[in-house]
């Protein structure tokens, strides 16, 4: 029997408490197609797969509603381990290798092919010797199919990324009776020659009845490689397309599309900003993992809004990072005409530069101390202020200025607590986050990073921390640099916007340019120039 | 070539050290060759087991298993009882070991589950596990055993008051499996080249080395013979007898050691110990592999106890134990190993050098500082600091082979 889909995933629906996800998605796969997955991030694409493989974090927050049909027939995928038996294989994004086994062992784990002994027959199946020789048999076969020549007894450790991509694909080949295989964003590792093999082997696989699931933010792979596309955005079926009957304009304008109204809109300047630049950075690179910059050249003027957008993963976090010192970095870097140390997060804070950091409860905050302390913190530390006594002999706090700055900012930034000694850790996300804001103000910041301020806040917390943003340049003229995974976010307070791809600025947009544009910078491909992206 | 030769010194820095350490206490001590040649082979006859029960558990990632002090007592519970029993010889021994075998399971699976709550922090919650397994051990043997149970053989239990005594007496079974069939080392020696010799000659017709390197070893052995002719060398090891039985046990350990890791089970342990999340994605039982490491390596060291106290004939009931697992754990790190990486070889070597140096070391206090006690004080501070430069030299190199790693990838 074979049914026309292989997969049909009907009316998905997955509520994590009261915040929906996903609504009503449906995702159709026939055998020996590849179907593109497209979606920004937070559009649902994991969550989709997290069901199909029934991970134990959906299990676990009330499992979902709709219907998951596989060759036709209803099931319940409880679990990966019942998804691989199922025929369902995932390549992983994260690779799943170890790195001290030999390819070999790697594509056979845990599927040994193994010969019974004298100690076996007593103590069971556990204790049977390895059959290397078999294995290695199979590892060949399933690197054939896959176009790699390399010695099936070569060690992981040491392989080009790449190579261990099309390790894990002929990991997952090698699986007896798998159906379907999903690849979560296979080329974003990849080198263009390898990313070009990938496709051909993607194609080949599919040759074979395999259906492929193809996860990517790339618009011209899918273009390239797959049949038909599902478009997600904010967690609803946004379209199903042919791929033969579409282009990557229509595909980048379904994938950012208009999310509603902008919260909150920045009244609107004569001259956006000064003439005097406020930070030039040139071939800018970070080492911060997940979030590597490879090659960032940007200029941001004094007194305007910039942001800083592009999916997760592609290196905008790391920029901030990079340049206050978290993390290594390498280029040049001039801060208001004056060259700028990199690594040095003691002297970035002196040189004027402060950042709020997007991991408030990891990097930003005490948590368990108290929120004036948490204001003071750095300006105490760095500057020397707030403290009374003979400097560097014996210095204490200066209690009562303490108070007053802090209470003045809990009335300037409108942070909800119960007084100024509430410890941070109570507070709810969005004042936490006015707490990091205020102790970056302390600084008196010439410059201020705001790094994915939003993130993990409820709606009308978000809407007070972009208009404080908001206030702070226009009645201080602070230059802020913002930098968000929310597109309308940046495009309702900035004035231009860099998106980053892979490590590298794709394009410097406004804020008033077209949603294709900004789809196809954030794929990595940049508009064209008649689109009114000339950056200034 | 330079820089091999530093990541040559960086990979073994600590063995390098030992090494130095033990020829220049050697020379200081004033020592007959054949002296220390005597009290090291005893020495290894007695605790190399227990030193090779703890690869398992670092190949299965859970670092050096200081929970062994736990199977040493459980050989112990097993002793007193064979004791009371009065049953002698080699007998008596079969019996403990056949009682140590489900003492020391059940223990191990005990600190197996434990563990698994604390992963990260094996080794730090099994030395800990240790000292609060000593508080149970101590009101056994203090309160219940003579007490609630009692025993009724002569100098068990102190006399006009509770408790078992403070020694145990093992007269009985000592030496039972030592003692089976001793050889002067002098054939035991030739024994051991000539069956070397046929190993070495075999794989090599099976084609299983290189000729190369098949030819060097032949030739280290027939050195090893040659030297082995001086007088001087010969006449030290003159007196000499070697325990076979026991050593014979010694190299099954290191067989099993060896099987057990061309099995499935020995796959998933170096699948587990390498990265738990992939094991646990390609549906290996995470937490039941790491209890039967735990477990396997549990066994084995209650099993090296009681080779240990056969080879003694007594043992203190309260101290025997204690020390165990810091010593073993020391041994293994300075035969090269790591947290993560262990072999036989490196258990061996470990066991040869840390010993040498036991043996040299007060002696070499003595002549140097003209106290004896001094040399005391050095084994147990080297013990520790072999343990925590291991420690801080891992963290180094797990930050240098990544620096290296990244050069490369930037290379590329």
């Amino acid at each position: 029997m074979s049914a026309e889909y292989v997969l049909q995933m009907k009316d998905i629906t997955k509520r994590y408490g009261e915040n929906t996800v996903l609504e009503d998605v449906s995702l159709s796969v026939r055998p020996g197609e590849i179907h593109a997955l497209l979606g920004e991030n937070g559009a649902g694409k994991s969550t989709l797969m997290n069901i199909l493989f029934g991970m134990p974090v959906i299990h676990a927050t009330g499992g979902f509603s709709g219907t998951v049909s596989l060759d036709g027939a209803e099931t319940h995928i409880q679990s990966p381990h019942d998804a691989m038996e199922k025929g369902i294989g995932m390549v992983h994004q994260e690779f799943m290798l170890l790195p001290g086994f030999t390819i070999t062992e790697n594509i056979k784990l845990n599927r040994e092919i193994t010969k019974p002994n004298l100690v076996s027959r007593v103590f069971g199946k556990n204790l049977e010797t390895l059959n290397m020789k078999a294995m290695a048999k199979d590892a060949r076969t399933a690197l054939d199919s896959v176009g790699m020549s390399i010695d099936e007894y070569t060690l992981v450790q040491g392989l080009p990324v790449g190579y261990m991509q099309f390790v894990e694909i002929a990991r997952e080949i090698d699986k007896k009776g798998i159906k379907l295989l999903v690849f979560d964003e296979p080329t974003a590792v990849l080198t263009e020659s390898e990313a070009e093999q990938l496709i051909r082997v993607m194609k080949q696989i599919a040759a074979t009845g395999i259906a492929i699931i193809f996860i990517t933010h790339r618009l011209d792979e899918v273009i390239a490689a797959a049949d038909s596309v599902t478009i997600l955005r904010d967690g609803k079926l946004v379209a199903t397309r042919d791929a033969k009957k579409t282009n990557t304009l229509e595909l980048a304008e379904l994938m950012i599309g208009r999310k509603g109204e902008s919260m909150v809109t920045a009244p609107d300047r004569d001259k956006p900003h000064g003439d005097k630049v406020a930070l030039e950075i040139n071939h800018l690179c970070v080492d911060m993992p997940g979030e590597e910059v490879r090659d960032v050249s940007l200029k941001v003027y004094e007194g305007e809004i910039f942001g800083i957008g592009g999916l997760a993963g592609q290196g905008k976090i790391g920029i901030p990072s990079g340049i206050m010192g978290l993390y290594p970095a390498a280029g040049e870097v001039n801060v208001f005409g004056a060259a700028h140390e990199l690594g040095n997060p003691r002297k970035s804070l002196e040189n004027g530069l402060a950042m709020v950091s997007e991991d408030r409860r990891g990097v930003g905050l005490l948590l368990e101390q108290s929120i004036e302390d948490n204001i003071v913190f750095n300006a105490m530390q760095i500057k020397g202020e707030y403290l009374m006594g003979i400097r560097l002999l014996f210095s204490l706090r200066d209690s009562r200025k303490i108070r007053k700055v802090a209470n003045q900012m809990i009335k300037d930034l409108d942070i909800r607590c119960t007084s100024a000694l509430q410890h941070a850790g109570t507070l709810s996300g969005g004042n936490q986050q006015k707490v990091c804001i205020a102790r970056a103000l302390l600084m008196r910041p010439k410059l201020l990073f705001v790094s994915e301020p939003t993130r993990g806040i409820d709606i009308g917390a978000k809407k007070l921390v972009l208009e404080t943003l908001v206030r702070l340049n226009r009645e201080q003229g602070m230059t802020i640099v913002m930098v968000s995974s929310e597109l309308m976010e940046l495009r309702s307070i900035c004035g231009r916007i860099a998106i980053v791809s892979e490590g590298r600025t794709v394009d410097v947009l406004k804020a008033t340019d077209t949603d294709v544009n900004f789809g196809l910078a954030m794929s990595g491909i940049r508009p064209n120039q008649e689109g009114g992206s000339v950056n200034g | 070539m330079r820089k091999d030769f530093r990541t040559l010194m960086r990979d073994n820095a600590v063995t390098i050290m030992f090494v130095v350490l033990c020829l220049v206490a050697f020379f200081l001590s004033g020592q007959s060759l054949g002296y220390v040649a005597y009290e090291l082979f005893g020495r290894l006859s007695r605790n190399a087991f227990i030193v090779l029960a703890l690869i398992i558990p670092i190949i299965a990632g859970m670092g050096i298993n200081f929970a062994i002090t736990i199977g040493a007592m459980a050989a112990q519970i097993a002793a007193l009882w064979v004791t009371e029993w009065q049953i002698p010889g080699l007998g008596g021994f079969a019996v403990a070991a056949l009682m140590t075998v489900p003492i020391a399971a059940l223990f191990g699976f005990l600190i197996g589950k434990l563990l698994n709550r604390m992963k990260g922090q094996e080794m730090i919650g099994g030395l800990i596990l240790g000292y609060f397994a000593n508080g149970l051990y101590q009101l056994l043997f203090l309160f219940i055993f003579g007490n609630l149970i009692p025993l009724h053989t002569d100098g068990l239990v102190i006399k006009g008051s509770t408790g078992v005594a403070n020694t145990i007496d093992l007269n009985r079974i000592q030496a039972a499996l030592d003692g089976i069939w001793r050889l002067d080392f002098n054939t035991a020696f030739y024994v051991c080249m000539a069956l070397a010799a046929v190993w070495f000659i075999v794989r090599l017709a099976m084609k299983k080395t290189s000729a190369k390197s098949g030819g060097i070893s032949l030739g280290v052995l027939a050195a090893v013979v040659l030297i082995y002719q001086i007088p001087a060398i010969k006449a030290g090891f003159a007196t000499l007898r070697i325990p076979v039985v026991t050593f014979l046990v010694v190299g099954l350990l290191c067989l099993f050691n060896v099987a057990i890791m061309r099995t499935r089970l020995g796959q998933q342990f170096r699948a587990v110990g390498q990265n738990m999340t992939v094991a646990n994605a390609a549906g290996i039982n995470v937490d039941r592999v790491r209890v039967i490491a735990i477990m396997i390596s549990t066994v084995f060291a209650g099993l090296g106890q009681l080779i240990f106290v056969q080879n003694f004939g007594l043992f203190q009931t309260y101290g025997a134990h204690e020390q165990v697992g810091l010593y073993a754990g020391a041994a293994i790190l300075v035969g090269g190993a790591s947290i993560v990486r262990a072999t036989n070889g490196q258990a061996l070597l470990g066991c040869i050098l840390f010993h040498t140096l036991f043996i040299v070391a007060p002696l070499a206090g003595t002549n140097l500082l003209g106290d004896a006690a001094i040399g005391e004080y050095f084994r147990v501070f080297i013990s520790y600091g072999v343990i925590a430069l291991a420690l801080v030299l891992h963290a180094w190199r797990g930050r240098s082979e990544k620096r290296d790693l990244r050069a490369l990838s930037e290379k590329e």
